[in-house]
């Protein structure tokens, strides 16, 4: 059995990690609040985005355009979201795991990485990596997406890429968080979850569209990618908080388990200590009367 | 204008808030075909914004703000605008504004073939929107 002493030492360190799991517990706890209402606040945006191009890709039999018609044979480009940081359970690697065990073929793709835990899983596994983009996911602004979205866009008419993929952590709610890959371009007409709740509205709604439904693709294609894009960065970074709180809590309560095994071990040791120094007194006392 | 079966449904949505959600009886805004004014019963029609301002005409007067870009949902008897940049004339500064456009001005008078014209026509074009709403 272990000395006293060790399983005092032990016992303090643990408690020292329980300090700093609550604490991360607590922090992450409080960015999820802001990040949730984030979230939140801007779903209303993407559903309409959604629902608008989608009344426009109803007509796509008569729009011909390279957004809409892929014509090029360049690489698959994938924006893949993930945290800059660890210890939120398997939120990282559940993106890492999409990419790696999905159906795109590493050779085909090149990846666009916010998220630093998500860049060195990926230059690890041999990935082809674009620039890096993990200042952005600290805190998502849109205008970082506007950013991004231009310079996707400019590679795939340029022809370098031909298909755009976005990997990201969607938050269904506090505990449950899903990742999803999702095709954004060539845009394709229901393809997507978020379809869930825009479709019952009147998509039969005869739209007019000016300029033409052509020009106003061109210009609307642009907004609606910008807008997932920013949309999976907040979803993301909810997802992320939420997941590391979970993490933390669990750990935090492991960490008690422990400590409370440790004291019992610990008391009885000293009971038992106590008891062969009784026995050893007494059997002394004896030897001598 | 007291006339309540003239107004429409009016919303206003950016990627963090909803900016404005009411009933008005009429909207202007700037588009890629100029400037329309929008009153109830208009056919369905989507629009590209340009930069300019935003009108909303209700039951408590007009509002006014300053909207660079997004599209616009017109329905019989809503509108809906998806709007990436929208800003109330109290959140604007105006001396950024003035700054951002002597800067534009200058840029396209050099007329420097280096510099990106299109994009010089549309930070004056903001700049403007921005004063214009302002004053």
């Amino acid at each position: 059995m272990a000395s006293m002493r060790d399983i005092k030492r032990r016992k303090s360190s643990i408690q020292s990690t329980q300090q700093i799991t609550k604490a991360m517990k607590l922090v992450s706890t409080v960015k999820l609040q802001r990040s949730k209402q984030h979230a939140i606040d801007s779903r209303d945006y993407f559903s309409y985005m959604y629902r608008t191009v989608q009344s426009m890709l109803a007509k796509a039999g008569t729009i011909n355009h390279p957004f809409v018609n892929p014509s090029g044979t360049g690489k698959k480009a994938v924006i893949m979201i993930t945290g800059n940081r660890g210890l939120a359970g398997g939120y990282n690697s559940n993106v890492i795991k999409l990419i790696t065990r999905g159906e795109l073929r590493k050779e085909d793709l090149i990846v666009y990485t916010l998220g630093r835990k998500g860049r060195e899983a990926m230059s690890r596994y041999g990935y082809e990596l674009a620039d890096d983009y993990s200042d952005m996911i600290d805190a998502p602004e849109y205008v970082d997406a506007m950013r991004l979205c231009a310079v996707l866009l400019n590679s795939f008419r340029s022809g370098e890429i031909s298909e755009i993929y976005l990997a990201y952590t969607r938050f269904k709610n506090t505990v449950v968080h899903e990742p999803v890959l999702m095709k954004l371009l060539p845009v394709e007409a229901q393809e997507n979850e978020t379809a869930e709740e825009t479709t019952k509205q009147e998509v039969s709604v005869p739209m007019n569209f000016e300029p033409r439904e052509e020009e106003a693709l061109e210009m609307i294609i642009p907004k609606y990618i910008t807008s997932l894009i920013y949309g999976g960065m907040v979803e993301s970074v909810a997802s992320e908080n939420g997941a590391r709180m979970q993490a933390m809590d669990s750990a935090t309560s492991n960490a008690a388990e422990m400590i409370d095994k440790l004291t019992l071990q610990y008391n009885r040791v000293r009971q038992g200590s106590i008891t062969q120094e009784l026995t050893e007194i007494i059997a002394g006392a004896e030897a001598i009367s | 204008m007291a006339d309540e079966s003239r107004n429409f449904a009016l919303r206003i949505i950016t990627p963090d808030r909803t900016f404005f959600k009411g009933e008005a009886s009429m909207v202007e805004f700037n588009t890629t075909e100029g400037q329309i004014g929008v009153y109830k019963d208009h056919i369905p029609m989507t629009v590209i914004i340009k930069p300019g301002v935003l009108k909303i005409t209700s039951q408590e007067g007009v509002k006014k703000a300053a909207l660079h870009s997004g599209f616009v949902e017109i329905l019989q008897d809503s509108i809906t605008i998806l709007a990436e940049v929208i800003e109330w004339p109290e959140e604007i500064d105006e001396k950024r504004a003035e700054a951002a456009k002597e800067r534009a001005e200058k840029l396209i008078r050099e007329h420097n073939p280096q510099t990106d014209m299109v994009r010089a026509e549309a930070a004056l074009q903001r700049a403007i929107a921005r004063i214009n709403v302002i004053h």
